[in-house]
């Protein structure tokens, strides 16, 4: 195995989890909302270049707490958050269960807005934002208005938005969970073409099985009551992953070991 | 053999949808020509009752008579009517200005809104008739007066409605503000007022006829007559010389201004949303 520090793929076309470079490490988290909810407890997480991690597990299971606390919304009770790289404005974006979009803003203003919030001008960010349209496939909207578009248009559109900026780490948090099936599997197929692409590394909470094996090659398996991980299962198929690998058998093998550590965090506190 | 080309047969308004275009068509002409017809029909009638029962002009002037009232005078009407628009406005402005201003206040500090949001419902729910006698005792300029009472009854509305847009932006909006670290001001202008331009164009249009109301009120209060006097003046006095066509007449004039101020602000309001809000469009079917 490849044990330099700088990530380089092997031969099946793979970065080994152990060389990637860490960009963010949650060490011990606990979270306590209020007097007595424990909405995590003692999560620790690596977040390493080019990383795609689910958070899977039933409501409750501090997932999406996870989250805010990746992104600074609330802070740790007790345990640190740690960057391991400079933290910029921009370095970490997010990605909501809506699309969340401002409706008085052209598509493309609604992309301007991370560099907006810098002080910088459309025009000097012109090119960045032609960008992130073309990669999300919506370079001929760029004057639309989000009410003109349909609900996988807005996503991406909130996609686009979130890779702007180049960020380091992407946090999505459901954000195909409101959309029909069709449109999901191929926001899925998009969003994995994207990570091939310009390998963002990406946080993504889910409640589905089959999302998070079709989409990363990290799955943390978290339990409710209190929130924490209780498996980590690594999906080592090489990206890009086409519609095919749906229907193979390592798929299939992945879900059903994804089932099983799903079945051991809904009996844990059962 | 022939066989009916398909795609010929298919463009064929089934009944349902020809029902559906004949519905529209109609409600699109009756929007215009029913209340037309109304306001015509009730005119006539009131032309006939005059007539009918042979009442004169001092206890209900016929429509004629109105219009003959309100060209005759129209120099004095006119001169009243530009003091009342004068006073509407200003207290518009004004109460726009105040109530933007707390409502932006309010969002920025709980402190601040905590302190003063009662006294803004004192202010409302009091009757401006009831406070205006003292206004008047206090102020001195008449028309500083007239102002004060005109804005109390106005502002509210543009208060409650922007405070509340002002807290109505998208949570997650506002999460993704505080991710790319956003200042405060830059939530207030590029969130958080946007956010509540609906709101508050929707209380402007309450408070477009509320300060014609309150100027109207309070001229009543104040009373006093001679030059530079509203239309509200115009028919105290027309009353007490029982001279009922010129109260008609100015009572007409408030009534078509408050319906062009609303009609204005409304024609604002669907200018400044139509391209974004659902208020503003036009949906089909």
């Amino acid at each position: 195995m490849n044990t330099a520090t700088n990530a380089t793929p092997d031969s099946s076309g793979v970065v080994p989890f152990g060389a990637r470079a860490p960009i963010l490490s949650l060490n011990n988290i606990d979270k306590v909302f209020g007097r007595d909810v424990v909405a995590l407890k003692g999560m620790s997480l690596d977040i390493r270049t080019g990383d795609f991690i689910s958070l899977l597990g039933p409501s409750g299971c501090g997932k999406s707490t996870a989250l805010r606390l990746i992104a600074d919304l609330i802070h740790p009770t007790s345990g640190s958050i740690r960057w391991q790289v400079e933290k910029t404005p921009g370095a970490l974006s997010v990605v909501f269960q809506e699309p969340s979009l401002m409706p008085w803003a052209t598509v493309a203003d609604n992309v301007w807005l991370p560099f907006r919030l810098q002080g910088k001008s459309r025009a000097s960010v012109a090119d960045d934002i032609a960008e992130a349209l073309e990669l999300v496939g919506l370079e001929n909207f760029h004057n639309a208005y989000p009410r003109e578009l349909s609900g996988g248009m807005k996503m991406r559109v909130s996609i686009a938005r979130a890779l702007v900026t180049h960020p380091r780490i992407i946090l999505m948090d459901e954000p195909f969970a409101a959309l029909d099936e069709i449109t999901r599997f191929k926001l899925n197929n998009d969003l994995l073409e994207l990570k091939s692409k310009i390998g963002c590394t990406v946080v993504f909470v889910t409640h589905s099985v089959f999302e998070s094996v079709f989409l990363s090659d990290r799955i943390v398996v978290m339990a409710a009551r209190p929130g924490r991980v209780i498996h980590e299962l690594h999906v080592n198929e090489p990206y890009p992953r086409s519609e095919e690998f749906r229907t193979s058998s390592e798929y299939v093998a992945h879900c059903r070991a994804t089932s099983d550590a799903l079945r051991d965090a809904m009996e844990e506190h059962a | 053999m022939t066989i009916a080309d398909p795609i010929t047969e298919l463009p064929q308004v089934d009944e349902e949808e020809a029902l559906r275009a004949r519905r529209r068509r109609n409600e699109s002409i009756g929007r215009w020509v029913l209340p037309i017809l109304v306001i015509t029909l009730s005119i006539w009638l009131w032309d006939r009752i005059v007539v009918w029962n042979e009442l004169p002009h001092y206890i209900l002037p016929g429509p004629g008579r109105v219009l003959q009232a309100l060209v005759e005078d129209w120099a004095i009407l006119f001169d009243s009517l530009l003091v009342t628009l004068q006073i509407t406005l200003g207290a518009l402005a004004i109460a726009v200005a105040g109530g933007v201003g707390l409502a932006v206040l309010f969002t920025q500090s709980r402190w601040i809104e905590m302190s003063f949001f009662p006294y803004a419902v004192i202010l409302q729910v009091t009757p401006v008739v009831s406070i205006a006698p003292l206004i008047f005792i206090y102020v001195d300029s008449r028309l500083a007066g007239l102002l004060i009472c005109a804005w109390i009854v106005a502002f509210f509305p543009i208060l409650s409605n922007t405070t509340m847009g002002l807290n109505s932006a998208d949570h997650n909006l506002r999460d993704l503000f505080k991710v790319y670290g956003a200042s405060r001001w830059q939530r207030l202008r590029f969130l958080q007022l946007p956010s509540a331009l609906p709101y508050f164009l929707g209380g402007l249009r309450i408070a477009g006829g509320l300060s014609l109301i309150g100027a109207v009120v309070a001229e009543y209060v104040a009373g006093t007559g001679g030059i530079g006097s509203g239309l509200a003046f115009r028919i105290l006095e027309a009353g007490y010389r029982l001279n009922i066509p010129r109260m008609f007449a100015a009572l007409f004039l408030i009534a078509v201004t408050g319906v062009v101020i609303y009609a204005t602000l409304s024609f604002i309001s669907h200018m400044a949303l139509r391209k974004w809000h659902e208020s503003a469009i036009k949906r089909e079917v």
